[in-house]
């Protein structure tokens, strides 16, 4: 077991036959988690079109409480922090950790703006009364009793999302310190390419989400 | 060796996707299709997604397996929600 | 041997270092990252989650023996049934054979070094014993009377430690998909040179098809958990029909996972057999890609059947009608297996050592459960025999019969690799005889006092339905012995059992091609296979 530690940029752990294949294992063990976030996902989705299809009207009603402004602008910003995601596993594969840190600087700040953007929109849910439970649950807020619905599942959907954001902030974290300390390399960038796997995944769902909750 | 995808391959993909997300806007709010809008949406979402698969996760240069992996679970999900319509709109 | 394989085995035996004495203390157990050990502390704690869930099993039969409450009220009653389903279910058929015998032989079998991700996978120890504890300390905590399915609107209102099991098997649901991502990753790429996906032991098959449902189905458990405690902590009202929700939606998620999570099950222990089966009839198994595929084959169906469950729970009828078409097609990828084992056996030289002893119960028990689970799939039998003493019984058939024993069985045929220890076969003989009767007088009685109309769930009955109780007690008892003397036996072998030879059944597997216990890396010189497994002759 305690063999000594394996320079990774260069060698493969031991119980692999070839750092091709290490990084192929790794890739795969992301994608097969990113197959769970889907189905997680999923089932939240599988209950917003049940009961949009049961309460049409209160669909309606609840997309026009929401800004689309600021739900586009926030696509804009994770749409844009997913190129700068692709671009640093890019660089990291040229062997360039230094430009590749400074993407993921840029999109953990993209995160960050998208947080802001999320906690201005949430407070002022709260501060009308529109969170579906608690205390918080202002009744007259709107028309039709089915909204109460929409609003759960807007805030359960985008909160597990916002989640997600946030754990990707925290590994976005850990890949900047990787970077700086120059512990990748050509043959070895799996983690940063894992990482960005997971920003595209939560990059993915929100490209759902956006039409779904604040368009139509 | 993998793949390397160069910074012009990225921008593109950025670039479709705003365009994609304009679309998204405009028919969404300037067009009323009605009933339709919402398969609309689903579309061009699903374009989307399908376009930061490809590129971005970079499925295109990848191997069947992460493919299978990813595909199926679109799949399933489809039984999932097609299973539980089934039930609410018969009853 | 055959032409299976090519390998030089004997320079390990001389260093006598293997996975178990190669260093030493606690530490080095908790924080080991081979996959021998971590399946030898799945081993230790699965059993240990066992006794407990068997535990308020027999209490419930004790408490059953009369139509009057004998020593429990209804209130105990129902959490002692919750604690034995959710223990049951969570802690130890669920996690299972995937994690205590696949863990051990999953990369021998294929003739990789360990696991993909060896950290990952003792990760996934921890997630269930951090699970299990709060699931189990809950139990101080008021308990949980909602039985192991948590249906809402009850499991809603309900006061007790809901939340605190549901949290836990939230966690434990975690070293689900840590398990079958980990074995998806090894048997996709780490196989050893020549070890081709027709040439993987059928147990590996079986452990592929399980994983996929982990890796699918569990999250949808995660998130059904979630909404739930959402419900109990917000009173967001997504189930509850007084604020517009729907709590047959809740059956609907609940089922997604928890039926193909019937497949974890079952699957595993399916494959087990096909290796024992082989062996014990020294015989090539018959219709190796039937049984491999129909594998595959259960697990693509087990998603499409969900809705059997809930054919009186307010589901449209055409919805029930579907389900009850689709859960028949079940039967066919099972019966291809049931009839290939039947043939490996037919002129083969079979021999009946324990391990083939539990296999032979397997076959009749599970043959039992799975064609009971057909009447059931029939919409409208069920509507009659739902929520009754025949489902009980039918899935105590599936799961008891089939999983655990199932499981039982390779723990015998394969302890003597894990522990380089043969146990003593007459002591395991008469466990499988009385593991096999008790079983029988336990859960026979079922059926009929079901179909008669004995309502699940209940602590008081009809004094018409007492002499079938008064059996199913006394066969409790006999099934409990059976399955002390298993235990027993296994761990006299583990303490005092004789020295195991390299391959005491003569197998064909690359598991009996290292020495018993194996080494650390398990192989000393990587095989390179050369033909298919099960080649007797």
């Amino acid at each position: 077991m305690s063999t000594a530690k394996v320079d990774r940029r260069v060698a493969h752990s031991h119980h692999f036959d070839s750092m091709e294949q290490e990084h192929e294992s790794g890739k795969q063990g992301v994608w097969l988690f990113m197959a769970t976030e889907i189905m997680m996902f999923g089932g939240l989705f599988v209950g917003y079109f049940i009961y949009r299809m049961k309460y049409p009207e209160a669909w309606v009603e609840g997309g026009s409480l929401l800004s689309w402004k600021l739900g586009a602008l926030n696509t804009l910003v994770l749409l844009f922090s997913s190129f700068t995601m692709a671009q640093a596993v890019t660089e990291t594969m040229k062997g360039e950790n230094k430009k590749a840190l400074n993407l993921v600087m840029i999109t953990t700040l993209c995160a960050f703006a998208f947080m802001v953007v999320k906690y201005f929109e949430y407070s002022g849910k709260i501060h009308h009364g529109l969170f579906p439970g608690l205390d918080i649950w202002d009744p007259s807020a709107v028309q039709n009793e089915g909204t109460r619905l929409f609003l759960l599942f807007y805030f359960l959907m985008t909160g597990l999302h916002g989640f997600h954001i946030l754990v990707g902030v925290g590994l976005m974290f850990w890949l900047m310190k990787r970077l700086k300390n120059d512990e990748f390399s050509p043959k070895y960038y799996t983690a940063v390419e894992g990482v960005g796997l997971y920003w595209h995944i939560v990059d993915i769902i929100w490209i759902y989400l956006f039409p779904l909750m604040y368009l139509i | 060796m993998a793949h390397i995808v160069p910074v012009k391959t990225n921008a593109m993909t950025l670039g479709t996707l705003i365009v994609l997300t304009v679309i998204t806007v405009y028919t969404a709010k300037y067009v009323d299709l009605g009933q339709f809008n919402l398969t609309l949406a689903m579309f061009i979402a699903t374009c989307k997604a399908l376009t930061v698969f490809l590129w971005f996760m970079h499925l295109k240069y990848d191997g069947n397996q992460n493919r299978a992996i990813i595909f199926s679970t679109l799949g399933f999900l489809a039984l999932f929600i097609g299973f539980s319509a089934l039930d609410l709109f018969t009853r | 041997m055959a032409d299976t394989t090519v390998v030089d085995n004997h320079s390990s035996h001389s260093s006598g270092k293997d996975y178990l004495n190669e260093s030493s203390g606690i530490w080095s157990w908790l924080t080991t990252i081979d996959h021998k050990r971590i399946s030898v502390m799945y081993i230790y704690s699965i059993i240990g989650f066992f006794l407990i869930g068997g535990l308020f099993a027999i209490l419930m039969r004790l408490e059953l023996m009369t139509p009057e409450p004998l020593f429990m009220d209804g209130d105990t009653y129902n959490k002692a049934m919750t604690f034995h389903g959710s223990i049951m279910v969570f802690m130890v058929v669920v996690p299972g054979i995937p994690a205590l015998l696949g863990n051990f032989l999953l990369p021998i079998m294929i003739g990789a070094k360990d696991v993909a991700f060896p950290k990952i996978n003792l990760l996934s120890w921890y997630c269930l014993i951090f699970g299990a504890a709060v699931a189990i300390l809950s139990l101080f905590f008021g308990g949980v009377d909602t039985g192991w399915t948590f249906y809402t609107p009850y499991s809603a209102k309900s006061a007790g430690a809901v939340s605190m099991v549901v949290l836990g098997a939230f966690i434990m649901g975690f070293s689900s998909i840590l398990t079958g991502l980990n074995f998806i990753v090894t048997i996709h790429k780490l196989r050893a040179k020549g070890m081709t996906m027709m040439r993987l032991p059928l147990f590996v098959w079986s452990l592929y098809a399980t994983a996929i449902i982990q890796v699918i189905a569990t999250p949808v458990l995660g998130i059904t958990l979630l909404l739930l405690t959402a419900e109990r902590v917000f009173g967001v009202g997504i189930f509850d029909p007084n604020l517009g929700g729907d709590p047959v939606l809740f059956q609907h998620f609940f089922w997604f996972y928890s039926h193909p999570a019937v497949y974890i099950m079952i699957i595993p222990p399916m494959g087990i057999i096909s290796e024992i089966i082989s062996t014990f009839s020294q015989k090539t198994i018959f219709g190796y890609k039937a049984i491999a595929f129909s594998s595959l084959g259960i697990s693509a169906i087990s998603f499409l059947v969900w809705g059997h469950h809930m054919f009186v729970s307010g589901q449209s009828p055409v919805a029930a009608t579907v389900f009850s078409v689709l859960t028949m097609l079940v039967g066919v990828p099972t019966a291809i297996k049931l009839f290939n084992w039947t043939a490996t056996m037919y002129k083969g030289r079979v021999s009946f050592a324990t391990p083939m002893l539990y296999a032979l119960s397997f076959l009749s028990l599970f043959t039992i459960g799975g064609l009971t689970g057909l009447f059931l799939a029939a919409y409208a039998v069920d509507v009659h025999l739902h929520d009754t003493y025949f489902v009980v019984a039918h899935f105590h058939y599936v799961m008891l019969g089939g999983a655990i024993v199932g499981m039982i069985g390779g723990l015998f045929y394969w302890w003597p690799k894990i522990t380089g220890k043969m146990y003593d076969e007459v002591l395991g003989r008469i466990s499988a005889l009385l593991v096999f009767v008790g079983f029988n007088v336990t859960f026979l009685p079922q059926f009929v006092m079901g179909s008669l109309g004995m309502p699940r769930r209940y602590h008081t009955y009809d004094g018409i339905y007492s002499a079938y109780h008064m059996t199913s007690t006394i066969g409790s008892w006999i099934l409990t012995l059976g399955i002390f003397i298993a235990f027993y036996a296994l761990y006299k072998a583990a303490k005092s059992g004789e020295k195991a030879p390299m391959n005491p059944w003569n197998g064909t597997t690359l598991e009996w091609t290292v020495p018993s216990p194996p080494p650390h890396e398990n192989f000393d010189t990587v095989p390179t296979v050369t033909g298919r497994p099960y080649e007797y002759r």
